[in-house]
């Protein structure tokens, strides 16, 4: 029988060719000749409006002039200045929901300037040439500073306190630095450890001490922190995972979709990942998306989103959504998990109630249908983590509460990325919330 | 449909296009190419004296180009025909004799006497040819030595070979003018003066294309070391306009038919010299960038353009425009225009409203209700078309001529309809009347 007709958890449903191709950067760079006339058409528009949507507020006229003007070191300047990350933003941001909606070519002729493409040929120019510096750090000002967990936020802030002049120790739970943009993303968004390359970059400012495999709340912990720090920056992501809210009986098979998706980038032989052959994600959000389409390019026969609500509601962009299905991945709206049906602890299938929304209240309805499955990957929103016991932080809405800079309701401590609350949980939002609290911790170290 | 077939100076062709003396006419191949193209006439290269010239063995040409390699403009250092005159005269015969159709304009440059001119001509007849083509513009190579533009920027040499020619030949005489001179005016009557039939006009400008910042050196260059070029191409057209329509409009040399040269690369840009006062017009660069075939676009141009105007041959449209170019002092400075930006159009870049802020007269605003919003402030507007010319949407803002009895807001004044130009201004000094 086929590898990929196989039911169950099978690892090796392809042959390492379609492997090799499922995987390949999935947007593949501009060549120099595009670059040039992409660049050309910016219209290098006043107050841009792409400047404006993009969370860190990158100069975009400015970059894409440069690239016109041969001159990609000073796009990848401008660019970093505003976001260190911009080589991932340039991979992973959803452009789709951000500066390139906002361009004004759109209006024109429903076609904006690839700014996310260009962004990534200016960056990738740089990174192929990284030399001289482009950041120095200032005169040290004897300040030392934990920034805890390494994701966006974490190294954006980081960075920025080392090149204000800052002593930087970064704790990381994990065994690599990085946060989503090593453990999350799909892995076609970001293929050849282009995340490590870029944070080895980032750390070569200098200043930053780095401790990893190091858990806040296990192997340092809040209190000690706060104490032996002139300032505390906390970008702690989201570890947690929600649950289905329905009986989960232990199976194999029932796996966080984060988890999955973190499996697989940290995979070195694709072909040793096992998958389904029938797999549910459940929820609807970038997540969901990016489970659904490497289950697919790893071999699973039938891939289905399954998302409570309708179309509309969906965080993940209609662009990524398109993504999924032309990926072969079916996409249910209106059904909410019901209960999952397991065989000898292996799962079988899972039963969804449909729903619809009653006086604005979604509503389970009595009629239900079924799905094969034998996988099942939850989806459907991560959780701020307690067992990092920061106590003594005002929360809201289960996250840490902070005012417009990330600083938190305790002196000494500031927040950001999907931590903090109020934010869309972008990777480019991290990173302008590291960069705010680095500007604001410097000032007030220096105002002190 | 319209007539395109010209006559100019009694030589007939199917058409007004024809190719310029240049690379793409230097020999039978590639002149037979482009007749069975469809192109109406051919200026042969410049043939000159025996021995022939020798070209440099590096690059001649060189290109100003936008991002997407679009060439916008374009410089050689080619210098005229290296061939020997005879091989060229053979073959010009055997065109003509292929072609009787067609124009065929011999292009001469030799040296400044009597003698040369009086050698030259009549082989030059010999072939059958409809005209001659005194080539007095090349800015490049011949001028240091003495032909060229060297003859072009000196009115009395120019009368004096062209009445040369007059007596020496009896084709029509065309004298082809440089543009590297202070007032296009005075080549042209010492053109008309001396008995020219007519006069073309631009020939190339005195250019650098650039400098290479790596070799530090200028580019293109032989062995390391360059020379100015001649500067043709797209970019050139407006100077080419301007040049083309003061001969039409001097009343010396109105009247005096005129061959338009310079940058027509498509039939809109040959329509407008047409109007300027120009009989035919000829074509170089776009041929070099797109080859022969765009005669055919330039001719269904230009033939669709007729007849949707009702023009029904080049006549019509030769000098249309040409009452309107005036000089400065005759302009109506009663008269009073404001841009409207048209919001159904507009795609919000603000490029009018950041150069009027920066580089005009701060006359659009940049919001309305705090939102992003781009709107004329008529009380500033000066109607300097600023903004409709760097606007990236085509009409998106335009002019808008106030009305008699409508008040200026910038000048408080009351259209009042009467013409009054600088001549009769307060503000001038020397107003003739008052």
């Amino acid at each position: 029988m086929l590898a990929s007709l196989q039911n169950g958890i099978c690892s090796a449903r392809l042959d390492l060719a379609t492997y090799q191709q499922n995987f390949a950067d999935a947007h593949p760079p501009l060549n120099a000749i595009q670059a040039k006339i992409e660049a050309e058409r910016c219209y290098y528009c006043f107050a841009a409006p792409c400047q404006t949507a993009c969370p860190t507020g990158i100069d975009i006229p400015s970059f894409i002039a440069r690239i016109a003007q041969d001159n990609p070191r000073g796009a990848a300047a401008k660019i970093l200045e505003e976001n260190i990350l911009g080589g991932m933003c340039a991979r992973v941001c959803p452009t789709e929901v951000l500066c390139e909606q906002a361009c004004v070519r759109n209006t024109n002729e429903d076609k904006p300037v690839e700014i996310g493409l260009l962004q990534r040929f200016a960056t990738d120019s740089f990174f192929s040439k990284p030399k001289p510096p482009l950041f120095k750090r200032t005169t040290d000002t004897g300040k030392k500073i934990a920034v805890v967990g390494s994701g966006p936020a974490g190294l954006s802030c980081a960075h920025r306190l080392a090149c204000l002049g800052h002593q930087v120790t970064v704790f990381e739970a994990k065994p690599k630095l990085g946060g989503l943009n090593e453990y999350g993303l799909a892995a076609y968004k970001t293929p050849n450890k282009f995340a490590q390359q870029e944070i080895e970059w980032l750390l070569s400012i200098g200043g930053i001490t780095v401790q990893t495999n190091t858990r806040l709340g296990k192997d340092v912990f809040f209190q000690d922190i706060v104490q032996n720090f002139d300032a505390v920056f906390l970008g702690l992501g989201l570890a947690g995972v929600n649950a289905l809210g329905i009986h989960e009986p232990e199976s194999v098979g029932l796996r966080n979709a984060v988890e999955f998706i973190a499996d697989l980038r940290q995979a070195e032989d694709l072909s040793q990942l096992p998958v389904g052959r029938k797999v549910v994600v459940i929820g609807g959000g970038m997540t969901a998306i990016d489970a659904a389409v490497q289950s697919r390019k790893l071999g699973a026969e039938e891939v289905t989103i399954v998302y409570r609500r309708g179309q509309e509601s969906m965080s993940a962009s209609e662009y990524e959504q398109a993504w999924a299905k032309n990926n072969g991945v079916k996409i249910r709206h209106w059904a909410a998990p019901l209960e999952l049906h397991t065989a000898n602890g292996q799962l079988t299938g899972i039963r969804f109630a449909y729903t619809q929304l009653v006086d604005g209240r979604l509503t389970q309805l009595p009629e239900s249908f079924q799905l094969e499955a034998d996988m099942v990957l939850r989806a459907i929103g991560q959780t701020f983590d307690s067992s990092h016991s920061v106590e003594g932080l005002a929360m809201q809405g289960g996250k840490i509460l902070t005012d417009a800079h990330g600083k938190t309701s305790l002196a000494k401590v500031w927040a950001g990325g999907d931590c903090r609350y109020g934010g869309k949980d972008l990777t480019v939002e991290g990173v302008q919330h590291g960069k705010l609290a680095a500007i604001d911790i410097d000032r007030v170290l220096r105002t002190a | 449909m319209a007539d395109l077939s010209s006559n100019f100076l009694g030589i007939k062709s199917p058409n007004p296009f024809w190719l310029a003396s240049a690379p793409p006419t230097d020999k039978e191949v590639n002149v037979m190419r482009a007749l069975e193209a469809g192109w109406g006439g051919v200026v042969w290269k410049t043939v000159g004296e025996d021995p022939p010239v020798v070209n440099v063995h590096g690059p001649r040409y060189a290109a100003l180009l936008g991002q997407d390699r679009r060439v916008i403009g374009f410089n050689n250092i080619e210098l005229i025909s290296d061939r020997p005159l005879k091989a060229n005269l053979e073959e010009m015969a055997r065109v003509k004799k292929r072609f009787p159709d067609r124009a065929i304009i011999a292009s001469i440059m030799v040296p400044c006497t009597e003698q040369a001119w009086k050698n030259i001509l009549p082989q030059v007849e010999d072939t059958g040819c409809d005209g001659i083509e005194l080539n007095f513009g090349c800015p490049h190579g011949m001028s240091e030595r003495g032909m060229g533009s060297a003859v072009g920027q000196v009115p009395e040499y120019i009368q004096m070979v062209t009445e040369w020619c007059k007596q020496y030949s009896r084709l029509p005489i065309i004298v082809k003018l440089t543009p590297n001179i202070t007032d296009i005016r005075m080549p042209a009557r010492a053109a008309k003066a001396g008995g020219a039939d007519a006069v073309s006009l631009i020939n190339t400008i005195n250019s650098i294309m650039s400098v290479d910042l790596e070799k530090m050196a200028i580019y293109p260059n032989t062995d390391g070391a360059g020379s100015h070029g001649g500067y043709c191409g797209y970019a050139v057209k407006p100077i080419a306009l301007n040049m083309v329509a003061e001969i039409a409009r001097d009343p010396e040399t109105a009247g005096l038919p005129i061959s338009g040269i310079g940058g027509i690369t498509t039939w809109r840009d040959a329509a407008e010299f047409l109007t300027l006062g120009a009989g035919t017009v000829q074509v170089c660069t776009a041929a070099m960038v797109y080859g022969f075939k765009i005669i055919e676009d330039l001719c269904d141009g230009l033939s669709s353009f007729m007849d949707s105007k009702g023009y029904q041959s080049i006549d019509q449209l030769v000098g249309k425009a040409v009452p309107t170019v005036k000089n400065w002092n005759q302009l109506n400075l009663n008269y009073v225009e404001k841009a409207v930006i048209n919001q159904d159009l507009c795609i919000k870049c603000g490029r009018c409203h950041i150069v009027c802020e920066d580089t005009s007269h701060q006359a659009i605003f940049a919001t309305k209700n705090g939102e992003r919003h781009f709107e004329i402030n008529e009380a500033e507007c000066v109607g300097c078309n600023l903004c409709v010319s760097i606007c990236p949407v085509p009409n998106c803002i335009t002019m808008r001529a106030l009305q008699v009895g409508e008040l200026d807001q910038r000048t408080g004044h009351t259209i009042s309809g009467t013409y009054a130009n600088w001549t009769t201004h307060p503000n001038n000094p020397g107003a003739s009347c008052s």
